[in-house]
């Protein structure tokens, strides 16, 4: 064989083993064990933590409010839809308070009309003509609407 | 005439019958690359396999899934980063399609065109469609966007190098690149409340139930039964993505 020829032959034998090296070095752990990524990444994404707790974690407490809600018009509507999230009021319940929407703006978002609102699937209200005004709250009990 | 005749000895008739044979083997082997046939078929997975689906009948545009979404996902809350969002289309009686998405429908819809000038109006809630043949998965050049076993298509957000081009891809607009993180960020489908046994925060906080998530595996589950007896169509079918995101009573006009 030519000497050319080998040394053609070692430095591609080097090329090759450096490149296995630096796939074996920057591959990162877990790489490749369900398909082509990172394995841990679903533990990573399914550590996230939970925010809207539901209503069912709100009646431990909240009894009376969340049954009259339930028997109502928005028995299907979360208590945290209205609320916000209750994730750190559920841990220090004392120290976080949650929001307690009573603008017009808040149920014109819902009962406000519009003709893209399924007329009989929600309760549709003109809000420029309705009680002006006046807080909707005043005579609407939300959770017993 | 002659020639014909002379072309049909038994040499030729089995160098022919060779050829056929062999090409049928062949292309039958070599099927399973074919990029039509990969587009065309279900996945033959075991498990829990999620799908979405939307029923615009239902939809009051009331933006509490997108409100929802932002808020359990730590989405930035500037109006032009969404991983869930509420379009309103207005079809006017002169024929123009008005879309609108006013902060992506978290604070509420009001209507902008005239009733008399009203045609049809509906809204459309977006989202990601979790595509099991998804465009976003196979552009990535680093393997950080994935479809987990489950069928909810992921960023890995610490190996993501921010490139863009999953953003391209996505035919349905559904990712934006996080101006903290400088990576691509994307709905999970709440792959964090799934894992819990918790269904979506959009799904959850949707005050008429017009969305709903499950498996699609299971011919029982509300989501099965959700398609096989309402007539629903999925976004862009023609680009072969294969969209898990059913939507109930879809106008033709939904881009």
């Amino acid at each position: 064989m030519p000497s050319q020829i080998k040394r053609l032959l070692v430095l591609g034998v080097i090329i090759v083993s450096l490149f296995l090296l630096l796939k074996f070095l920057m591959t990162p752990v877990s790489f490749g064990q369900f398909g082509h990524y990172r394995g841990l990444a679903l533990d990573e994404i399914a550590a996230h933590p939970v925010k809207y707790i539901g209503s069912k974690t709100c009646i431990k407490c909240h009894d009376t409010i969340v049954t009259m809600k339930n028997e109502g018009y928005h028995s299907d509507i979360e208590c945290e839809n209205c609320h916000g999230p209750a994730y750190k009021h559920n841990k220090t319940p004392k120290k976080v308070k949650l929001f307690k929407p009573d603008s017009r703006e808040f149920c014109a978002k819902c009962h406000s009309v519009n003709l893209a609102r399924p007329e009989k699937a929600i309760t549709q209200q003109k809000i420029n003509k309705h009680h002006p005004g006046k807080k909707c709250i005043t005579c609407h009990n939300p959770h017993e609407p | 005439m002659t020639n014909k005749k002379e072309n049909l000895s038994r040499r030729n008739f089995i160098k022919y019958a060779g050829i056929t044979a062999g090409t049928v083997l062949v292309s039958s082997a070599i099927s399973p690359f074919n990029a039509v046939l990969f587009a065309a078929n279900k996945p033959k997975g075991k498990g829990v396999w999620y799908g979405i689906a939307i029923d615009i009948e239902k939809c009051i545009g009331c933006g509490s899934c997108a409100k929802t979404c932002k808020i359990e996902n730590d989405v930035p809350q500037e109006p032009f980063f969404f991983r869930s969002w509420v379009e309103q289309y207005t079809i006017k009686k002169d024929g123009t399609i008005k879309v609108e998405s006013p902060n992506g429908g978290i604070d509420g819809f009001t209507q902008s065109v005239p009733a008399n000038e009203v045609q049809k109006t509906f809204f459309v809630p977006k989202m990601c469609n979790h595509c099991s043949k998804s465009p976003c998965v196979q552009v990535c050049p680093v393997g950080a966007t994935f479809e987990s076993p489950e069928g909810v298509v992921l960023v890995d957000e610490n190996y993501c190098i921010g490139c863009r081009y999953c953003v391209q891809a996505c035919p349905y607009g559904c990712r934006y690149v996080h101006p903290v993180k400088n990576v691509v960020d994307k709905c999970t489908l709440c792959f964090h409340r799934l894992k819990k046994g918790l269904n979506p925060a959009c799904m959850d906080n949707c005050p008429t139930k017009a969305r709903i998530s499950g498996d699609l595996n299971d011919p029982e589950s509300a989501i099965a039964l959700f398609i096989s007896t309402k007539n629903v169509y999925v976004l862009k079918p023609h680009l072969n993505t294969g969209s898990k995101l059913y939507y109930n009573a879809l106008n033709q006009e939904v881009r």
